[in-house]
């Protein structure tokens, strides 16, 4: 059975019946069970993968695409690839039922699944949404550019050939940009024009660093495992990484190619944020990962100064700045671009606990900063506000709430037990085997990161409740949305306290990929380090 | 001398797609003069439609026919792969267009009527419509075949002529906005002629240089040496005259004031069909009759390139009306082609960068056409809503038509899975290998500086709300569905499987042009 073509064909399918329904509540409906249908084939797909297999991507397709360009449709799984889908699949049921009444533009609690406090605060909050009339947009729309999103981040992970990566990387903007400039907030447009604008640029450049690619290697083919050291001329794969890495560190994004992020992420609405910032930036360090170090080895060794310098400018910029924000949504994307910095890393530590640290951190990443979007979310949805000098004390009234905030904020700012402390921990191990000096800089990111999640929740949920906040306005989360966050809250704490399969999973695709890199300077030498250590 | 007159041998058959289209031009003329007016229309749209079918479905019979090798008629016409090719893509276009031309709304009643005076309100009283539309057409369409196959300059030049003749008329005929209609009529005629003049003198110099017109003969006396200067000039001139219709800057100032000018159907003809012949004309002078001159026209070429992708794309951002977008839009493709002429090689490469050339042109006529024609769609109470501030909303007061234009826009902008995409692939990969590397850096930057206002169009469409007196949706004739549903199946199919006509247009190019 072609399980990643399934993977890919059931979203797009289920995007076309959600946009031929009729109601609204339908096609949510509709959504819903098709993005859990492809939670269950992830599920699938993951039980039957093989860690120990020495095939290099498995359940692998490939079919010709455009003979002509030696185009494959090639798509396959490798153990980061896998963890990356199955990020994908999990968070968009959940975003789905997050979203559920933000295209509606109702404004009001609206009963919709599982609403049972609504009917008395909906009086509070009409005043609120005349306030900011929010107008109707086509719901169904949202949900299959939601599932179209879905189809395309799949297959830019499981895409094996180069060319089909591409094609991904750049088509998954389309719908995104959509989902941002049609149903965000008030500068949705312009948000959405830069993040479209920069992404393209970067994309661009790497379209000319693929056709080189192809031109270069003289294979004929697109193939990922097949151009594996097809380049070896040096100077070539300096300016090959650098198009192609400069795409990577724009998705990602890295310092300083970050603006974008905090306008697109504070503009989508809360859904599409936390699959922008949770999924689509993790292309740009999985591209690192797989498509920088392994396509240009030695350029990658070359620039890994550059790059670790990026990283750690960014860890400690994007916390500082973190720090400064007012507006709840930039802090988080501003903390990611920090915990980007990390990602980055990790990857170009070149080693296999910096390399498993950084893949693992993608996912968690994307589970933690994907609850703190939604429940920040969530309390923007009842006062119509992001700034968190509008609350107060929420605590008080919203205890719930609360309390998840709280355990997705201690997992960003990586507390012992929470997801994130592992996958920081390995990355900043691996980093300090050969880059002590960055990993002793980065880890201030850490302390930084205990300051902004800390007085962010303090300002927010402590204190004396702000005089405009009533258990009537501001109820606390429905059934609805404790089935949204009770799922992450889970698979937080799950992957604090067992990360292994995750890890037995990732390491030995983290090994093939350092070994195709061929770090030979180094890779003996921290084994040799390690043994003598023992 | 005993065989004093010998007849010509000509070729008919491998003529018959451009005859057929002349001879319906000609019966369409003495429709005009002997078929009562109202039922000239009646017969002009089904002899124009079938015309260009037939032309069509000879040409893939020729096609399937194996290939020739050598021009036909004496060596004026090269009936070789890539002019058939040619010939199919401004057959099928000119037909799509003919679709549009159809429409009531576009053309004047009467054309020699000053506008506001009381004689054109009697002549749109009393119905009067300009049906010579239909002929032009025809002879328009035909010179463009001419044009893109002629084996020497002075059939090309000719085939110039007929093919720019009646655009220069046609683009006068719009029926609102009569003036700038015109004033877009006086301009194209002025100065194409300048352009046409200075192919001409280039002619004329290279003449003296090589003592031939004959493109295979001009590239042998290349090899012999001979009066540098004349050749040189003679070549600078035969440039300008090419760059002037393929809209390459600094020749391209015409291009927006007479696609805003000339009626919207019309419009979605030139911007699709011209550039195709005009791209066949300008790589059979440069890599046929010049090609031995590569060194000398190349850094020109370049240059060419690089300010016309600069200027199409960077012009485009401050257009406020939608024809003069789609217009500078036109200008910065032209530049994207251009660099697959400038990846010229070995017999490989030349194929390759042909075969790309080719997929584009068909790539972005299919879109072009499909634009415009949404183009005439939306209007207002003074006829087409050309200022974009009136496209604002559009995506809510019709999501479907709004979503077709931003997926031609997408395309446009060679986003993946759109056939634009592949277009710009096809020739960007053939420059890389060509060489020309740093031409496709620019090309890339002013792709990405393109899709800005492509997208802003998107955001005018999508994002932002109604105005309460906005343009309405014309309900669409038949033809003109038909247009946009063939243009959008075209984009989506070149985008998802181009692979059919990559194969060919590789087909078209693997023999490169006759001698």
């Amino acid at each position: 059975m072609p399980w990643l073509s399934t993977l890919m064909a059931v979203p797009v399918l289920g995007a076309v019946g959600v946009s031929l329904v009729k109601s609204d509540k339908l096609a949510k409906q509709l959504a819903l069970v098709v993005s859990l249908v492809v939670l269950a084939l992830t599920v699938a797909v993951a039980v039957q993968f093989n860690p120990t297999s020495q095939t290099r991507f498995q359940f692998a397709e490939v079919h010709d695409w455009i003979p002509r360009f030696g185009v494959h449709y090639g798509v396959g799984v490798d153990g980061i690839a896998l963890v990356l889908i199955a990020l994908s699949a999990v968070l968009v049921p959940i975003v789905i039922l997050a979203s559920w009444h933000d295209a509606d533009g109702t404004g009001g609690l609206g009963g919709g699944a599982g609403g049972t406090v609504e009917a008395v605060p909906g009086e509070g909050l009409k005043t609120e949404a005349s306030r900011v009339p929010a107008p109707k947009r086509s719901v169904k729309t949202y949900f299959a550019l939601l599932l179209v999103l879905e189809a395309m981040m799949i297959g830019v992970f499981a895409a094996t050939d180069v060319f089909l990566f591409y094609v991904f990387f750049e088509a998954m903007l389309i719908p995104m940009y959509f989902m941002i400039g049609s149903y965000g907030g008030a500068q949705r447009s312009y948000a959405a024009v830069k993040f479209l604008l920069y992404s393209l640029f970067g994309g661009l450049l790497m379209l000319v660093a693929v056709i080189a690619l192809y031109v270069v290697a003289q294979k004929n083919t697109f193939m990922f495992p097949e151009l594996i050291g097809a380049v070896q001329d040096p100077a070539t794969q300096k300016w090959l990484f650098a198009g192609f890495f400069i795409a990577f560190a724009v998705k990602a994004p890295l310092w300083p190619f970050h603006t974008w992020l905090p306008d697109a992420a504070a503009q989508a609405p809360a859904g599409a944020a936390v699959l922008l910032v949770g999924v689509l930036d993790k292309v740009g360090t999985y591209g690192m990962l797989r498509f920088c170090l392994e396509l240009f080895p030695e350029a990658s060794k070359f620039f890994t100064p550059l790059v670790i310098v990026l990283s750690v400018v960014g860890i400690v910029y994007g916390a500082i700045v973190a720090i400064g924000q007012t507006d709840m949504k930039r802090l988080i994307a501003y903390t990611s671009i920090s915990h980007f910095g990390f990602i980055a890393l990790g990857v170009f530590a070149m080693t296999r606990d910096g390399g498993t640290g950084a893949t693992l951190y993608m996912v968690n990443h994307g589970f933690s900063t994907g609850a703190l979007f939604l429940i920040a979310g969530f309390l923007i949805y009842r006062r119509g506000s992001s700034r968190i000098a509008d609350y107060g004390g929420v605590q008080k009234v919203a205890p719930v709430l609360a309390g998840t905030f709280l355990i997705a904020g201690l997992s960003g700012l990586s507390l012992p037990g929470l997801s994130t402390f592992v996958s920081e921990f390995m990355v900043l191990l691996g980093t300090y085997e050969r880059y002590a000096v960055a990993a002793i800089i980065g880890t201030t990111g850490v302390i930084l990161a205990a300051v902004y999640i800390l007085w962010m929740y303090q300002r927010t949920m402590t204190g004396p409740t702000n005089e405009s906040i009533t258990p009537m306005n501001l109820p606390d989360l429905n059934l609805r949305e404790r089935f949204v966050i009770g799922p992450l809250v889970a698979v937080i704490l799950i992957l604090g306290f067992f990360p292994k399969p995750m890890l037995d999973v990732i390491n030995p695709a983290v090994d093939k990929t350092l070994s195709s890199v061929g770090v030979e300077p180094f890779t003996p030498a921290v084994a040799d380090k390690k043994g003598a250590g023992q | 001398m005993k065989d004093t007159i010998q007849a010509p041998t000509i070729e008919y058959a491998l003529l018959l797609p451009m005859l057929l289209v002349f001879g319906a031009a000609v019966v369409g003329v003495l429709v005009e003069a002997f078929a009562p007016r109202h039922l000239r229309k009646s017969i002009h749209m089904p002899l124009t439609l079938l015309s260009l079918l037939g032309a069509f479905v000879m040409t893939v019979l020729v096609a399937r026919g194996g290939l020739p090798d050598a021009a036909a008629a004496m060596g004026a016409v090269a009936v070789d792969g890539p002019a058939l090719f040619i010939w199919g893509i401004i057959l099928i276009l000119a037909l799509v267009s003919t679709l549009l031309i159809n429409d009531e709304e576009q053309f004047v009643a009467q054309a020699a009527a000053v506008p506001g005076s009381p004689d054109e309100e009697e002549a749109v009283l009393s119905g009067y419509a300009q049906t010579e539309v239909y002929p032009l057409l025809l002879f328009s369409v035909g010179g463009m075949l001419l044009f893109a196959s002629a084996n020497d300059l002075l059939v090309m030049f000719v085939g110039l002529e007929v093919m720019s003749l009646p655009l220069y008329l046609l683009c006068g005929l719009a029926r609102r906005r009569r003036l700038l209609s015109q004033e877009a009529s006086v301009k194209y005629f002025l100065l194409g002629s300048f352009s046409s003049a200075f192919f001409l003198y280039g002619m004329a110099l290279i003449y003296g240089y090589a003592k031939s017109v004959d493109l295979a003969a001009i590239n042998t006396a290349l090899t012999a040496g001979g009066p540098e200067t004349l050749l040189l000039i003679g070549t600078a001139m035969l440039g300008i005259g090419l760059f002037f219709k393929i809209g390459a800057a600094p020749f391209q100032a015409w291009k927006p004031d007479v696609y805003q000018g000339a009626p919207t159907a019309v419009t979605a003809l030139m911007a699709s069909t011209v550039l195709v012949a005009a791209f066949g004309a300008v790589l059979r002078v440069f890599w046929v009759a010049l090609g031995g001159l590569q060194w000398n026209w190349e850094p020109i070429m370049w240059g060419v390139a690089i300010i016309t992708m600069i200027v199409g794309a960077v012009l485009a951002i401050t257009q406020t009306e939608i024809k003069r977008m789609l217009a500078y839009s036109s200008i910065a493709h032209a530049g994207f082609l251009l660099t697959g002429v400038v990846a010229i090689g070995t017999f490989e490469q030349n194929s390759q960068a042909l075969s790309g050339i080719l997929f584009y042109l068909a790539a972005y006529g299919f879109t072009t056409v499909g634009a415009f024609a949404v183009v005439t769609m939306v209007r207002d109470a003074g006829g087409e809503a050309g200022h974009l501030s009136r496209w604002a909303g559009l995506g809510k007061r019709s999501p479907v038509l709004a979503g077709i234009f931003a997926f031609f826009l997408l395309a446009f902008a060679g986003i993946p899975l759109t056939s634009g995409f592949f277009g710009k692939y096809a020739v960007f990969s053939a420059a890389v290998a060509g060489g020309a590397l740093p031409l496709v850096v620019v090309g890339v930057v002013t792709s990405a500086i393109a899709a800005f206002f492509y997208v802003r169009v998107i955001v005018l469409m999508f994002f932002n709300e109604p105005s309460a007196d906005g343009p309405s949706i014309a309900v669409p004739t038949v033809g003109t569905s038909a247009v946009v549903a063939l243009a959008a199946a075209a984009t989506v199919v070149l985008g998802v499987f181009p692979q059919p006509v990559l194969d060919l247009a590789d087909q078209a190019a693997s023999a490169l042009f006759i001698r």
